[in-house]
């Protein structure tokens, strides 16, 4: 008996209709858990280097993490692994949902998919019965609004449904997988999806997922329950709202948005209002979003309720969460939220990632303002800012006109737009456009995170650690004083010394070698939650939150019957982000492409940017340029990697 | 003076249902066999009744076991939402798969968690406090059984197993 894991995959292959349920090999679990764990190991397989993101040898893998489907809370992503249209790299843009444990419910832990549909189809999944659609009725279907119409003719109301809209019909680089109130949106999932002509996933479960001893697993989850209520009692003082809880961010739930509208950049991650926060607009943001959300609600198996059911004005429902909330006024310069919870609903029918695309349009519109785009690539446009960007959004997700070109993200609309385009393009790392925020001192921590993490979205590489210093002694002390979730409590000592000002402060402090330590534990707690399928916002997004990496092995250990200790775990991530990052150098990835934008900090320390970049390098086990030794591969059983990098050229004999 | 029973009951706040079925997880976990060591929502006693554009998150306990479908199809309207009749039905009914064994198709009825000594484990797990247990003191009268209602039951059991079966039956059970 399989446990924890369903056990099986599901194999199809598009271009034939072939499907097949291929049970998966054990030992994956000893050496690479679950989740994105096993997916890179897929893709590192079977995927041929030289493979663009649209030829049909290019996968797309759905994945559930190790333990979803067991009781542990908030444990319910879906991992969605691809070589992405923008970057060109593997992705693995993630969502919540109820997809995960319904397919593993269903007797699965992955479904993958190959080669291309000659049709536009979707599949089918309900226990061992597996089949291929025709879908050729529901294209040019809202992604939210097929979701339903698939249920009604499966005449199975509570089928899970993964599903794109226009944005990914049209391969829309920022196109993403909607389903309910989640979606998998970063680095362009849908488009790959839509270049496959799958429109939707449907999955309905009703199988057993095993643990090898519950009751223990039950013990684990009593204690976890306890500090749950505890912290949901208890926001943390003196860091803001937004971070004081457990979840994802708040959005749906808290209006003060003070601190998003005046620190993040408006328009084209640009402009910052630093005084945008009036009563006025606090009052009128604040009554617009009470009014609009009807119902805060969770995701799979999850007590908190970081989405909301959405009925504004005369708009029809839909689901939403996040920052989504706020990127389309901001992005549009647009002063009321009302414009975005109008134009929101649009965006999930049709698709497209909230953070990408609103800075998309507004690139087009500096590019409009600037004379680079013209008359001509406008023509039919409104002129007001909500009737233009909506105009931009129309366009981007249909391919048409100015829209074909903008649909592929800044960076590569900027190279075939020319005339100086590029200059415009200037939030991007590694060809994917990032949270538009500017601030003024290089953060060191930021700096390695933004730069290395293969995850490449800020949002989701950052959490354990505190964004900013404390102001005082008083207050770092009462934030050490109950800490359990560090993995060395001599870190408590780092956080105790750092101050916002003075010799001690960023960019100089923490100390090279500490940021090492720090953003290596909140990156590996960030890959322990996506083998495991665990939502940072209870994890690794967090500050204090209920898992960590005391916790997670006595899950594993429950769930799967494998004794395991913090040390393997740690190992076993460890495997897997450098067989991540060796798909990727194998794909051409190297040092100069790990850099954030130029704009992203005021002051920049480009030598001592260069030593911090060089000794995370090293504490990682990677060489100059960013390629895991072979001293390392080998250490982590990966031997078969550092042959396959040494016979490529990119590891010379030798080198270590 | 009459006597008196323990009543349980658990008050739903379904306006507070987040719709997360955290309910249907430890349900179907805690009637595993062994206990815990499987977990399956299809075999929940509880189910949330989910229509999320339309505003419903309803948990529904499995209640009796009905041979056939009834004729309600009545529609509730609960401020601007509405609600089938059906969906709002605790029976292990033919006519839908909800509170039916996937394996075995056998009924299934909430129990209450009437082994676990912290009760009803839907309740403790429902972290955002929709479920509320009650237990109350009632005044009871041991009902007294009629000739004609005993009449109208072993009736029902000649109808289904035939008179050979159940006197053979009544006189083993007697005999013990």
């Amino acid at each position: 008996m399989r446990y924890a894991e369903a056990g099986y995959n599901l194999e199809i292959d598009l271009a034939t209709g072939n499907i097949e349920r291929v049970e998966t090999d054990p030992k994956l679990l000893e050496t690479h858990l679950g989740g994105l764990g096993t997916s890179v190991k897929i893709h590192w397989d079977r995927v041929p280097v030289d493979t663009k993101p649209f030829d049909p040898e290019n996968l797309l893998v759905f994945s559930n993490g190790l333990l979803c489907g067991t009781p542990a809370f908030s444990c319910n992503r879906t991992v969605v692994s691809t070589i992405s249209p923008q970057s060109e790299l593997l992705a693995y843009p993630m969502m919540g949902g109820f997809f995960a444990a319904e397919l593993k419910y269903a007797g699965y832990d992955k479904i993958v998919f190959r080669n291309k549909s000659p049709k536009w189809v979707y599949l089918w999944v309900h226990n061992d019965k597996v089949e291929l659609r025709s879908a050729e009725h529901l294209t040019g279907r809202g992604a939210l609004e097929v979701q339903d119409m698939i249920r009604a003719e499966l005449g199975e109301p509570n089928a899970q449904i993964a599903a794109i809209g226009l944005a990914g019909e049209n391969r829309v680089f920022t196109a993403s997988i909607e389903q309910g109130r989640s979606s998998s949106s970063r680095l362009g999932g849908g488009a790959v999806m839509g270049d496959k002509k799958i429109k939707a996933v449907a999955v309905r479960g009703t199988r057993d997922v095993n643990l090898a001893n519950g009751a223990e697993f039950i013990k684990v989850m009593d204690e976890i329950t306890k500090y749950i209520n505890f912290r949901n009692a208890n926001p943390l003082p003196g860091v803001m709202t937004i971070l004081s809880g457990i979840g994802s961010p708040q959005e749906m739930k808290h209006t003060d948005e003070k601190w998003h509208t005046e620190s993040f950049s408006w328009g084209n991650a640009r402009t910052r209002r630093r005084d945008f926060w009036s009563p006025e607009h606090e009052a009128e943001w604040t009554q617009t979003q009470l009014a609009a959300i009807k119902r805060l609600i969770s995701c799979f198996n999850c007590p908190q309720q970081c989405g909301a059911l959405i009925q504004h004005e005369d708009v029809p429902p839909y689901m939403a969460k996040c920052f989504g909330k706020l990127t389309w006024s901001m992005g549009a310069m647009v002063d009321n939220l009302a414009f975005n919870f109008r134009i929101l609903r649009k965006a999930t029918e049709y698709g497209v990632d909230n953070f990408s695309t609103p800075q998309i349009l507004a690139f087009a519109v500096e590019l409009y303002e600037a004379g680079i785009l013209t008359d001509k690539d406008f023509a039919g446009c409104p002129t007001d800012k909500e009737g233009r960007y909506e105009w931009l959004l129309d366009r981007v997700v249909r391919r048409e006109g100015i829209g074909d070109v903008l649909a592929d993200g800044t960076y590569w609309a900027a190279k075939r737009i020319g005339n100086g385009a590029e200059a415009f393009a200037h939030n991007v790392i590694k060809k994917h456009e990032q949270l538009p925020i500017k601030l003024s001192v290089l953060d060191p921590l930021y700096f390695l995170m933004y730069s290395t993490n293969e995850k490449i979205s800020i949002t989701q590489i950052e959490g354990n650690w505190p964004q900013a210093a404390f102001p005082t002694r008083e207050m770092r002390e009462d934030f050490v004083r109950d800490w359990p979730q560090l993995p060395d409590p001599k870190m408590k000592e780092y956080l105790l010394e750092w101050e916002p000002r003075g010799e001690k402060s960023i960019p100089y402090f923490p100390t090279p070698d500490m940021c090492c330590e720090i953003v290596d534990w909140m990156e590996q707690v960030h890959n322990i939650d996506d083998a495991l399928g665990f939502c940072a916002g209870m994890s690794s997004f967090c500050l204090k939150p209920p898992y960590h990496v005391h916790n997670f092995p006595l899950l594993i250990s429950a769930a799967t019957g494998m004794d395991v200790d913090e040390a393997w775990v740690k190992n076993t991530v460890r495997r897997s982000r450098n067989l991540h990052r060796a798909v990727n150098v194998r794909r051409g990835m190297r040092r100069a492409d790990e850099k954030p934008p130029e704009d992203h900090w005021k002051k920049r320390f480009p030598e001592y940017e260069e030593k911090l970049l060089s000794t995370y390098y090293t504490y990682k086990g990677w060489n100059h340029d960013g390629i895991p030794t072979r001293e390392t591969l080998e250490s982590l059983n990966l031997s078969y990697v550092a042959e396959d990098l040494t016979k490529r050229g990119i590891l010379s004999d030798g080198q270590q | 003076m009459a006597n008196s029973r323990k009543v349980k009951t658990i008050t739903v706040k379904a306006d507070k249902c987040n719709g997360c079925r955290s309910c249907e997880v430890i349900c179907s976990s805690v009637h595993a066999n062994p206990k815990h060591s499987a977990i399956n929502p299809a075999r929940s006693r509880i189910q949330v009744i989910r229509y999320p554009l339309r505003d419903i998150w309803l948990p529904i306990f499995a209640g009796e076991y009905t041979k056939a479908e009834c004729s309600g199809r009545n529609t509730y309207v609960f401020g601007d939402t509405v609600y089938n009749e059906c969906d709002m039905c605790r029976a292990s009914c033919p006519s839908r798969d909800r509170f039916t064994e996937p394996d075995s198709g056998l009924p299934l009825k909430c129990d209450m968690c009437e082994d676990e000594a912290e009760g009803p484990l839907c309740v403790k797990w429902c972290l955002n406090d929709v479920l509320t247990l009650e237990e109350r003191e009632e005044p009871y009268e041991k009902p007294v059984v009629t000739a004609t209602e005993m009449e109208l039951g072993l009736q029902s059991l000649i109808d289904r197993f035939g008179a050979k079966q159940v006197n053979e039956t009544v006189a083993r059970m007697s005999r013990r």
